[in-house]
């Protein structure tokens, strides 16, 4: 999981932005800038891992998936992610996510992520970077 | 905003000119200097909501709009079934139905001043806020389809509350038309344990003191006094109308280039309204409000329990309940004849007005009772709607102050603490399961909502009532 990840400001809401030598690498940073819009990263360990799979052509729409999917997992079992291994070959998109449980008080959860947006919304290249950023409502 | 590109009105309406792909001018309700403190990008979302197929009269912002995802928040549109009106997925947003509930509880601040703390307490025990916080009512399958079918009825019926409770409601507790089939597996299985949560970032439940009566006959009529103790609960529909949002958000993205219709903002997203998409869209959106109404008459069961236990022989009664984020099919005057059209209001209230029709008896010839809600250390306000003669913005009025600053420069500029002992040196209890959720709440972070419901005044859009103080404030 090479790269970085930061958030940029939306008035009402925040953006997430993963940046990365490949486009799962960007998308794998996207996933650790979500989870530090909840809690610090570093305060989640890697104990419970859960899969995803995802199918779509347009590498935006794949994102915006991709980060609906990590909501979803978030919001259905009640976990915090700290990990995102993700592949991407053509439209398919894999990836196993580690984290745990929350717990209210280590993690004291700041927010709780809807969905993302399509504001702001773009996977691209720039020099040898991937760019994948969304905002997302909360 | 700069006000050179707009059309002065009138002090409280401006107007910006039909130009480029509008299809109808903008119309925004705002004194000059919410105007002008008003982000650039309230313009352009005006102006991209003026583009859309069969919009009918005007794109309109409300004063507390803000850059929201294609319609501003704070933005209401009409659209025409029958000149290729569209329905939008962005248009609602995704908290489908989020809505205030006030409830009177017949108590005066000294009743509460002794038991302030044990009160705050209780409630923060008893309904559960903040991200993974969970209910206690677990649906199957089959009583969730009944739920998103009957909303506050389907509530009421397994005993959350009593039948008196249904007439303060918009659509009386239950929005026809909902078509639970549409809402799929994901978003049915996000709200399994989230029935009766109060969920995070601007929700909360405070108990409020009537700080300032604006109209004595009005608030009379709505039994308000000065120094009564209300409570107001600001929550939607959870995971299931997120889910929805986000699912059919791409779903119309789609569609949208599939009817040929262009898009300035992806975030506009949207079907005709007779389209298959249109159609499934509409009956899950309308399930979503069902959950929301559903979810709040939930929350005011356990409110009500915990009030019967510190005060025996309370009766919390309902005063009304609004949702601010839906799309309503309604019928409106247009230039002389009523048509039926589908009303979009995203971060706007609707704000009937006195003799509507579908007001209940008691409310009919005052209007709608409007809520507000404002910030934890300011105040949160009750309007009445409209005015007969008048119908301005499809009888819609704001919704709440509208935030000035993004969550992550709150939390620069503020620590959650800090507020905390500030707000309790005001005797304001707040309680939250985070503190930089509450440092993303900073009041300092919202506009400031009495010139907000002042320009709504005066704009006509509605009247203003009372004012409420806090005194306890749950945050998820």
């Amino acid at each position: 999981m090479t790269g970085h990840w930061e958030h940029f400001e939306h008035v009402a809401d925040i953006g997430i932005r993963g940046i990365g030598p490949t486009p799962a690498d960007a998308f794998s940073q996207a996933g650790l800038a979500l989870t530090a819009l909840i809690t610090d990263p570093a305060k989640v360990q890697p104990r419970r891992g859960v899969q995803v799979k995802l199918e779509e052509q347009d590498l935006d729409y794949l994102f915006f998936d991709w980060i609906n999917a990590i909501v979803y997992q978030m919001s259905t079992h009640h976990l915090l992610f700290t990990r995102f291994e993700v592949k991407i070959d053509g439209s398919r998109l894999q990836a196993d996510l580690w984290g745990e449980p929350i717990d209210l008080q280590r993690h004291a959860p700041a927010v709780e992520v809807k969905g993302a947006t399509f504001t702001e919304l773009s996977v691209r290249q720039e020099g040898d970077q991937w760019i994948a950023q969304c905002v997302v409502d909360v | 905003m700069q006000l050179s590109r707009l059309d002065k009105l009138d002090d409280y309406r401006w107007q910006i000119p039909r130009h480029g792909k509008m299809r109808v001018p903008g119309i925004l309700y705002a004194s000059e200097a919410l105007l002008q403190a008003m982000d650039d990008k309230v313009y352009e979302q005006v102006c991209n909501v003026a583009t859309l197929p069969g919009i009918v009269e005007a794109s309109h912002a409300m004063p507390d709009a803000h850059w929201g995802y294609g319609f501003p928040i704070g933005g209401v549109a009409a659209f025409d079934p029958g000149n290729e009106g569209i329905v939008s997925a962005g248009g609602v947003g995704f908290d489908i139905s989020c809505g205030v509930r006030t409830l009177h509880t017949g108590l005066t601040p000294a009743d509460i001043r002794g038991r302030q703390k044990a009160l705050a307490d209780a409630l923060f025990n008893r309904i559960p806020a903040g991200l993974g916080s969970t209910g206690t009512i677990r649906l199957s399958n089959r009583e969730m389809t009944a739920m998103l079918r009957g909303g506050a009825h389907w509530a009421v019926e397994q005993g959350y509350g009593t039948g008196p409770d249904l007439e303060r409601i918009e659509e009386q507790g239950c929005m026809a038309g909902a078509d639970p089939e549409q809402v799929s597996e994901q978003a049915r299985r996000r709200q399994r344990d989230e029935m009766g949560t109060l969920g995070s970032g601007n929700h909360y439940l405070e108990v409020q003191r009537v700080a300032q009566i604006f109209d004595e006959e009005l608030a009379a009529a709505y039994g308000i006094g000065l120094d009564d103790i209300k409570l107001s609960i600001h929550c939607g529909s959870r995971g299931l109308g997120h889910q929805i949002g986000t699912e059919f958000l791409k779903r119309m993205a789609k569609a949208a280039q599939q009817y040929g219709i262009a898009l300035p903002d992806r975030e506009l997203a949207c079907a005709p309204i007779d389209s298959p998409v249109g159609q499934q869209y509409l009956g899950a959106m309308r399930a979503a409000i069902n959950c929301a109404l559903a979810n709040r008459q939930i929350i005011t069961h356990l409110t009500r329990q915990v009030f019967a236990e510190l005060f025996p022989g309370t009766h919390l009664s309902l005063l009304y309940d609004v949702s601010h984020n839906t799309c309503k099919e309604e019928i409106h005057r247009v230039g002389h004849e009523q048509r039926r059209l589908y009303v979009h209001r995203k971060g706007a209230t609707r704000a009937f007005g006195p003799s509507h029709p579908d007001l209940p008896p008691a409310l009919r010839p005052h209007g709608q009772p409007v809520l507000i809600g404002g910030t934890m250390g300011t105040a949160s306000y009750i309007l009445a709607g409209g005015t007969q003669e008048q119908e301005l913005a499809w009888h819609s009025a704001c919704h709440g102050a509208g935030r000035s600053m993004s969550r992550r420069r709150a939390t620069r500029l503020y620590q959650g603490r800090d507020i905390q002992q500030r707000l309790e040196s005001r005797q304001i209890l707040v309680r939250s399961p985070s503190l930089r959720g509450i440092a993303e709440e900073a009041p300092d972070a919202y506009k400031d909502v009495s010139e907000v419901v002042l320009a709504a005044e005066r704009a006509g859009l509605a009247r203003r009532v009372c004012r409420l103080e806090p005194m306890i404030v749950i945050k998820g």
